[in-house]
């Protein structure tokens, strides 16, 4: 009884440690799993662990783990600054669709003008996207989580409907765009690929998700603007007394969000696809953006070691049916590190409620998530 | 009075030598409390002293690092609540922790209701509620929503819903914080018929006067450490404030003569309306002048909160117009008042005044974080708002000391409410105001606090000054304003008012 008290004590005090605690149990559970279906636990991890560290497979992991480091930026600035942005899937949806108009319409820009304008314009509309939301927050109280969802489906057919258009359609036989044109793909020259033994879509995205990182890193630690955020996000009665515009931040925090999560889906779209299909169901990028901003405490660098760490499992993932091991392991790996990150907060409120008011908040769910 | 009930032999409680750490930090350093049966023992320390960390440990909300808790003679490892209720001690919280839809009954028997099969039996749940409520003389109505009952009640309801759960030893923290005087008279009736019934009282307290009132013995913490225990018979009330604050405490301000100067505020018929849409201001006329220090008194509801907000640009009038130095701040936002004179003290000083999760040194540029020196082309400068935290931190005696970094949160309430002070008086504005700046606060802070208030209205400032408690009007006013029903009633200079013509003004009576 004693020490378990203590274990439980230490892990909600220490959210590194209890986040390495909640993937390790995921990969336990993960091994039960494969132990009750008569797999060989060896195999599967064995599998797992050697496709993602050759030097090709690793190649993979950074180019699949653009998006999610992208998008769990997205959530995490959001979260850092109050609100909760469930919507990144509707903004990178509606980003990659941007950048993808742009660069079908005007295919012969070079590629140092096209490239930043592809972004730009994906920014934009990521951050129309998640103005509208604000917008309905601030003047009529909606609230944001449910127009969100609302707006992903909406960004989901407006890309849809925008795919079928004639001057964007591929009038070949795929249900797609158009390719997108050379001079916006991010991807590295064929020959260096080859001669340096990389992933087949091996591009740059990385750099863009790298620079995000800092940019954001420095927005929310050492600017103005960071501070008013956080401050509207703890307390917006306090913000409000000291001068900050509360609406204006919510506002600015939610465009800056969806920017991100316009960006995200450009750099899927310029890295990686090339092209968007007609979805059939939502893809999932946003959302496994939240899942990568709780399992990096919302803090740039660890969203930046989540990014990778998810963009791991999808990869190494997909291997698995090599060796007979079904793919949804990785899905039962990643709930099962959710679930137990999510009860970390819950752990941690319990025990701010036990304590008086008066007691040193020190361990309460809110600080601890901020560090 | 109640010293023959004392029984000598094994003390209900013992707490020998309790040493609890928060990392580095030493909340309690070497504690020892006795407690005897048919006692009430109160524990005096300033805010932040160690008291609600000490009755934490003894009720198991909290663990100590180290040392052994007794009860009637037997040490017992307090891990959870349900430990210390089992050992028969119970618990009211500052805050209450009532179910407000719940009637008084529901609320006292909640977790232990008494069951008929499988439903509640709630005739006989009422029925024991009703008796033990007449053994101890604790009127309740037990039928009443706890919403619709008065905050004295409430408290009656926490205190049979310890003694309910067979209580012997009960913890109150802070009892008297939100009672009114006639209700603090009815809790120390309460108190001495409880332990007239052998059960143990301890008291967390800060008010001296109350401590005389009722307790037998007093135990003293400062800054975590044991001073000591004394028979409070023997000792008078500025005793017992140079042993918890650890040197001689002065309640007068020293307040020299002065004339006022120019007007800084303005209100001119004022009209404006409460959070429902009443009309709540009707008319209000004031001025505060430089280097003066105008009180407001007037029973909480009659258009205060209202008043403050309008000026301080929080809430938005109907009509009328405040000018500050000529310049109308009506309607306009709390960052144009800010910059065009206005600093205030919040009435609720972790809603409005503070964010609770930034640190000391966020906390302190809350209205000037966009400006020299704390940064420069939207880019913080963190070494000066470092600098500018320690040397706040050093003049104006917040406490921990180093504490720059840590959340405001962390504080105890008499450290959050420097913090602000510290803020507002180092923004060096022509026009405080200072809303109930003392509430909750021990002598010590009190002083501290009133000597800040002082100060700026000799340096020149203007100061209006709204509280409840009509000592700190009387005493720091310059000029007293009773405000009743949205309108300022009379305006008397400070040194002419007494209480009884004050409180029948603030009552709607005129002046006699």
């Amino acid at each position: 009884m004693k020490t378990k008290k203590g274990l439980m004590d230490f892990l909600s005090e220490n959210t590194f440690i209890h986040i390495l605690f909640s993937i390790i149990l995921g990969f336990v559970v993960g091994a039960a799993f494969l132990a009750v279906m008569g797999l060989s636990v060896g195999a599967a991890y064995g599998k797992l662990i050697d496709s993602v560290t050759s030097l090709k497979g690793f190649s993979y992991v950074v180019v699949y783990s653009v998006p999610y480091i992208v998008t769990g930026l997205s959530v995490a600035f959001s979260f850092k600054t109050g609100v909760f942005n469930i919507g990144a899937e509707g903004q990178f949806v509606v980003g990659s669709m941007a950048a993808a108009v742009v660069s079908i319409l005007l295919p012969d820009l070079p590629k140092p003008v096209l490239i930043p304008l592809c972004f730009l314009t994906a920014m934009a509309a990521g951050a129309l996207w998640g103005s509208i939301v604000a917008m309905l927050k601030v003047k009529w109280g909606i609230n944001e989580v449910l127009s969100m969802i609302m707006f992903n489906w909406i960004a989901f057919y407006l890309s849809n409907f925008i795919a079928g258009i004639p001057a964007i359609h591929n009038t070949g036989s795929a249900e797609a765009t158009k390719n997108i044109s050379e001079n916006a793909s991010l991807k590295l020259s064929k020959e260096f690929i080859k001669s340096a033994g990389l992933a087949t879509t091996a591009n740059w995205g990385i750099l863009v998700a790298i620079a995000v990182m800092l940019i954001v890193w420095f927005i929310i630690e050492k600017t103005t603007l960071g501070y008013e955020l956080k401050a509207v996000g703890s307390n917006r009665y306090a913000a409000e007394y000291g001068g900050i515009n509360v609406g204006g931040s919510i506002l600015t925090a939610l465009a800056i969000s969806g920017a991100l999560g316009g960006l995200a889906g450009a750099l899927q779209l310029m890295g990686m696809g090339q092209r968007i299909s007609i979805f059939s169901s939502q893809e999932g990028f946003g959302f496994a953006g939240i899942v990568v901003a709780l399992i990096g405490c919302s803090n740039p660098f660890g969203v930046f070691i989540a990014g990778l760490f998810y963009g791991a499992l999808i990869y190494g993932g997909s291997k698995l049916n090599l060796v007979g091991a079904p793919t949804q392991l990785i899905s039962v790996i990643v709930g099962t590190v959710v679930f137990f990150i999510a009860i970390s907060v819950i752990f941690r409120y319990l025990k701010y409620l036990k304590k008086t008011p008066k007691a040193p908040a020190a361990g309460s769910g809110k600080e601890a998530a901020k560090k | 009075m109640s010293k023959e009930h004392v029984d000598m032999k094994t003390p209900v409680i013992e707490m020998r030598n309790i040493v609890k750490k928060f990392g580095d930090f030493v909340a309690n350093d070497g504690i020892n409390l006795t407690v005897h049966k048919g006692e009430i023992h109160a524990i005096l320390g300033e805010n932040g002293a160690g008291k609600s960390t000490l009755m934490n440990q003894l009720y198991g909300l909290l663990k100590p690092t180290s040392g052994d808790i007794l009860v009637n003679g037997k040490k017992i490892e307090m891990n959870t609540p349900r430990d210390a209720i089992e050992a028969g001690i119970g618990m009211v919280h500052q805050h209450f922790m009532l179910v407000q839809p719940f009637t008084v009954t529901e609320n006292i028997v909640l977790g232990t209701e008494p069951r008929k099969g499988i439903s509640l039996d709630m005739p006989t749940a009422r029925k024991n509620v009703v008796e033990i409520s007449e053994r101890y003389g604790l009127s309740i109505d037990p039928d009443a929503k706890i919403e619709d009952i008065s905050v004295g009640m409430q408290q009656r309801v926490e205190i049979l819903k310890a003694l309910y759960r067979g209580a012997d030893i009960l913890i109150l923290d802070e009892p008297t914080s939100s009672l009114t005087p006639q209700e603090i008279v009815e809790l120390i009736q309460i108190m001495h018929n409880l332990t007239a019934d052998g059960k143990s009282i301890i008291l967390i307290t800060h008010k001296l006067k109350e401590i005389k009132e009722s307790a037998d013995f007093c135990t003293i913490i400062r800054m975590g450490k044991y001073i000591d225990t004394v028979d409070v018979d023997t000792v008078d009330e500025n005793d017992l404030a140079s042993m918890m604050v650890g040197r001689k405490v002065t309640f007068k301000v020293d307040k020299p003569e002065q004339e006022p100067g120019k007007v800084v505020l303005d209100v001119k018929d004022l009209h404006g309306v409460d959070y429902r849409g009443v009309e709540i201001l009707k008319g209000l006329n004031l001025q505060v002048h430089a280097g003066e220090i105008v009180g407001i008194a007037g029973i909480d509801g009659n258009g205060q909160t209202e008043l403050v907000e309008i000026i301080t640009g929080l809430r938005k009038g109907t009509s009328g117009d405040a000018t500050v130095n000529g310049v109308s701040v009506f309607n306009k936002s709390p960052r144009f008042g800010f910059l065009h004179g206005v600093s205030s003290i919040p009435a609720d000083r972790q809603k409005h005044g503070l964010v609770l999760d930034f640190s000391i040194e966020d906390n302190l540029i809350l209205q000037n974080y966009g400006s020299h020196p704390f940064s420069k082309s939207n880019i913080l400068k963190r070494e000066p708002i470092f600098k500018h935290a320690t040397q706040s931190i050093e003049s104006y005696d917040i406490r921990p000391k180093n504490s720059e970094k840590r959340p405001a949160g962390t504080l105890s309430g008499g450290n959050q409410q420097k913090v602000i002070i510290a803020r507002e008086v180092q923004n060096d504005k022509d026009l405080l105001i200072a809303v109930n700046p003392t509430r909750g606060l021990d002598v010590g802070a009190i002083e501290y606090v009133h000597k800040y208030i002082v100060e700026q209205r000799n340096r020149g400032k203007a100061v209006l000054l709204v509280s409840f408690e009509l000592d700190e009007i009387m005493s720091l006013s310059d000029v007293i304003d009773v405000i009743f029903d949205g309108r300022i009633v009379s305006s008397i200079p400070g040194g002419e008012a007494n209480e009884n013509d004050l409180g029948l003004m603030m009552a709607g009576g005129k002046k006699a």
